[in-house]
Formats: C-alpha cells, structure tokens, sequence
C-alpha cells in the first residue's frame, strides 16, 4: 500500500527518471489547468450574480447581515431546543428500532404475534408523512384527554419524531443483522453461545459497522424533520426563524436557520467516516 | 445398549445410531451408524455430498436429525428437550472457511466465549488465550485482526478458539481445504499434536495421506451412511468394496 515511502535499494536508471520527470511535469500541467479553470468559472458566476438587475433584491432579502445579526440569538436559542429533541429522539428511536429489528430476525416461533406487531409497525411508520404523525401524536393525544398522555409539546414532538423514525431505523438494522453470513452464527452457536449472545458480540457488531452509512443518512434527515415539531408550537430552530422573519418580513433569518442545520449535519457525517475508515483498519491490521 | 460390556470395554464417547437427515428432496444422511471412543480419531472421507459436513453438523446440533439418535457420553442429544448450548460447550467445531468473527482481535476470538460464558475472568481467560496462542505458533498475532493473517494462521486460531472451550470432542470440517497448498502442513502438524495429547477427534478430511498416519479409523461415508470403516491401511490398502477402491483411486491416482 504504501511501497513508495520505502528508501530505493538501486540507483533507478536514466530511462526511469526521465519517466518521473516526464510524469511531475504531468501532474503539475494538470493542476494548473484545474485551477485556473475553477477561478475563472467561479469568478464569472460571482460577476454575473452581483451584477444582475435584482442582486441587491436578492441580497436584501435573503443576505441581510444585519437580519442575521438581530435574529441570530433567538435562533440560536431555538437550536438548543432542537439539539436536545433531536438527541433525545436519537437514543429512542435507536432503542425502538433494535427492538423491532430484533423481533423480526428471531427464530422463535413463540413471537409470532409480536412479529405481526413488529411488520404492521414498519409498514404503517413508514407509509404516513411524518408531518401527519406530528399532527396526529402532538395534537390528538391530548385531545383524548386521558389520564397519564403527556402534554408537553417538546415530548409529544419527540414520541412523533420517534414513532416515525423508528420504522425507516428497524429495517435498517434488520437488514444489517440478515446481511451478515450464516457461518458467523454457526461458529457463534458452535462455541456453545446462546442466540442471544452470538446476537450481541458476534452479528450485531458486524450489523452496524455495514449499517453506518445508512444510519447517519435516516438521522442527518431526523435532525432537519426536527423542523416539523414546529407546526405544534415547539420554540425551536425553524420557529425561532419564521418568528425573526415575520417581524421585518425577511427571510434572512431563515437562512440563518438553513446554515445552522448544515453546521449540525456536517460533522456527524464526517465523524461516521472517519469511524467506518478506522474499523476498515484495524481489522486490515494496517 | 443398556447391557453390560463384558470386556470392560469403555462406553463410546460419541454415538450415531441410524441418524437420518435431509434437505427437501435430498436425503444427505440415509440412516448413518458410527463410534467413537474417547481420544480417538477418526476420519470421515468420501466425495462432496457424500454427508460428511452434515454429520459434523448434526453432531454440534448445528442441524436437528429428522430420525435416528446422537448418544454424547451416553446422554442423548439429539432429543429436543436437551439444552443444545450445554452440549456445544463440550464439542468443539472448526470449520472449513476458518469463520472467524472479523471485528475481534485473535485473543478476543479466543476469550469471547469462556467469558462470556461464565468461564473465566478476563485475565484468566487471556492468559490461558495466550497461552494456547503460543503453543500454536501465534503469540505475536494476538492482537492482530484475523483479516490481517494469512489462511493457515486463520485457520490455527480458529482451532485455539475450540480449544479454549476446553472441548471432549473435536470436530473438523475440512479444515485445510480452503489453504494453499504450503499452508497445509502446519494446520495438520496441530492436529497431529492434539492428538498426541489424547484429544477425541472426528474430522472430515480430503487429506489421504494425513488420514493415513494420524488416523485410528478410517470411515468412508457413501450416499449417507457409513459404507466401510476400519484401520487407515486396510481401507487405502485393501477395501473390501468396489466403491470405496473407486473413490480411493479417483482421489490419489497412482
């Protein structure tokens, strides 16, 4: 993999670094034209753009720096309470959707309810518009006016998100636990581990490192749906946003708001890269 | 069965009385007889479907036998009602494609199921791991990543993973058939060395020569059960069946 920081043990001859001469010039050819290509394409678009007839509209409504500046608190107070949803959804809906995917692969014949439970589940979490389950959970239970039915608006945000997450999240790991080769639980098994301990140390640790990717992808889309609790009045990013934009009646504040969930997107994604590449290399034993 | 031997013979460690076994339509195991006493070692040969991988498996209870009874230490385990992750503690099983678990180190391979099976503790656990390892040649690969070594390592690891278990009975199922050639050697030199130390072993094996010298008995399996069986030199040297000449001279045409 790396045999070109090893020191050379001959001289290469002439015809061989007249090669690498050949292939330096090359590269640097190459990078040269990439990059003035890149400035001058980018360096038009950005003349072009500032120089239409309605860029300062343009500017004024959406890139206010001082419609960023005002509103930024009351956004940035709205991202705390959607960070603490989002986490909180998160550690339920990972618990929710182990639990179904663990329901649905197991052999036991005595489950055979719960398994129906379990497919009825995924089917209907994923086949309702989240937005309907926000509507449905946040305003009808409370309607019911039953004893015991949460009425914060934060929990019954997170019971939707969750409800509605946990579907997409089960077949994600069910898939996982199933792509993973008989074998692995015949040795498991062989060694006198029960199903439930082959299930834990040997399948389900395989399950999610392949799973990973698929993962992020459900929560990096569970932490813009955040954005949907707003609908019941939750002060959150999205609402704090729409507020701050009312008032002056521009929408600067909403891509305040849209920068802000990307800032939180980014680094979750990054950091499963870098988890998944690390687990690639200790088990290449690179 | 229940009749007292009269030369005091030991009972069997292992027993198959007429064990049937079949995939839908295909009859793998046809009503199989075979024994096994203790540190003994025996070789099942025969051509692929002949219901050599079955047999090991329905012995680990890996598969259930549609008829006919397993006797392990005289207790039958084939019945249902018998708790099959007991069993497996005490029969150990290697397999062909080694199966060992990627996302652990080699010593972690070893010790996951003496701790987490009440065993040991983990430095006891690893200690012991350690020193199994090194007896077979891989004390440096301890924290390596079973991905990272070559196929005879593999497979030598999954062996010390049997072991740690502390198995009475062995089973291997073509463990050198997925090795090249010069890797072969050292897989089978531990096996020689097992059972020098008087470990019971019942191995499917496509090695004719290992067969030969490391075997008590020989069991030629056809079409499901058990066609001969006896010393290696009388079954390689003079079969009493034509099939078994057959198969013998189809492997090892000289």
């Amino acid at each position: 993999m790396s045999s070109a920081t090893r020191p050379l043990d001959w001289t290469p001859s002439d015809r061989q670094l007249e090669r690498l001469a050949w292939r330096r010039a090359r590269s640097r050819r190459r990078s040269t034209i990439a990059l003035t290509s890149t400035v001058v394409v980018f360096g038009i678009a950005a003349v072009a753009i500032v120089s239409a007839p309605g860029w300062e509209r343009v500017q004024e409504t959406f890139f206010n720096w001082d419609e960023a500046k005002s509103s930024a608190p009351e956004i940035l107070r709205g991202f705390g309470t959607t960070i603490q949803m989002f986490l909180i959804a998160e550690v339920c809906i990972l618990v929710v959707g182990l639990l179904v995917a663990f329901v649905r692969v197991a052999p036991a014949a005595g489950l055979a309810p719960l398994k129906l439970v379990a497919i009825v589940y995924t089917d209907v979490a994923r086949g309702t518009p989240t937005l309907l389950v926000v509507f449905l959970i946040g305003f009808g239970l409370p309607a019911l006016q039953l004893q015991g039915v949460p009425t914060s608006l934060f929990v019954l945000g997170i019971l939707a998100l969750t409800f509605s997450y946990g579907g997409y999240v089960a077949e994600v790991m069910r898939a996982g636990i199933q792509s993973v080769h008989p074998s692995q639980w015949a040795s498991g098994r062989s060694l006198g581990l029960s199903y439930g301990q082959t299930l834990r140390h040997v399948v389900l640790p395989q399950a999610i490192r392949r799973v990973l990717p698929p993962l992020v992808n459900d929560f990096a889309s569970l932490q813009k749906d955040t954005a949907l609790v707003a609908v019941l009045g939750v002060f959150e990013a999205f609402r704090a946003a729409q507020v701050e934009s009312a008032r002056d009646f521009n929408y600067t504040p909403l891509v305040v708001a849209a920068i802000g969930y990307i800032i939180l997107t980014v680094p979750i994604a990054r950091f499963t890269d870098w988890l998944a590449l690390r687990a690639v290399r200790r088990e290449q034993g690179a | 069965m229940t009749s007292p031997t009269e030369d005091k013979e030991p009972p069997p460690l292992l027993r198959l009385e007429s064990v049937r076994k079949h995939f839908g339509d295909n009859q793998v195991l046809r009503g199989l007889d075979l024994e096994l006493a203790e540190h003994e070692v025996v070789c099942l040969i025969g051509a692929s479907g002949s219901g050599k991988s079955t047999l090991l498996r329905c012995v680990n209870l890996l598969e259930t036998v549609d008829d006919g009874t397993v006797w392990f230490a005289d207790r039958d385990i084939s019945d249902p009602r018998v708790d099959a992750d007991e069993v497996r503690r005490e029969i150990g099983m290697v397999f062909q494609a080694y199966n060992l678990f990627p996302h652990l180190s080699v010593l972690d391979n070893v010790t996951l199921a003496p701790r987490k099976l009440g065993r040991a503790g983990r430095v006891e656990a690893e200690s012991a791991a350690q020193e199994l390892l090194k007896r077979f040649g891989l004390a440096d690969k301890a924290s390596a990543h079973p991905d990272s070594l070559s196929g005879g390592q593999q497979q030598r690891a999954a062996l010390v993973r049997a072991l740690a278990m502390r198995p009475k009975l062995l089973l291997l199922d073509e463990i050198t058939s997925a090795l090249d050639p010069e890797l072969v050697g050292e897989v089978l030199d531990a096996i020689g060395e097992l059972k020098a130390e008087g470990m019971t072993i019942l191995m499917a094996t496509h090695e004719m020569n290992f067969a030969r010298d490391v075997g008590d008995r020989v069991a030629f399996l056809d079409e499901g059960v058990v066609l001969e069986e006896g010393a290696p030199a009388q079954i390689f040297d003079s079969p009493t069946q034509p099939r078994t000449a057959a198969f013998l001279r189809r492997v090892a045409p000289h």
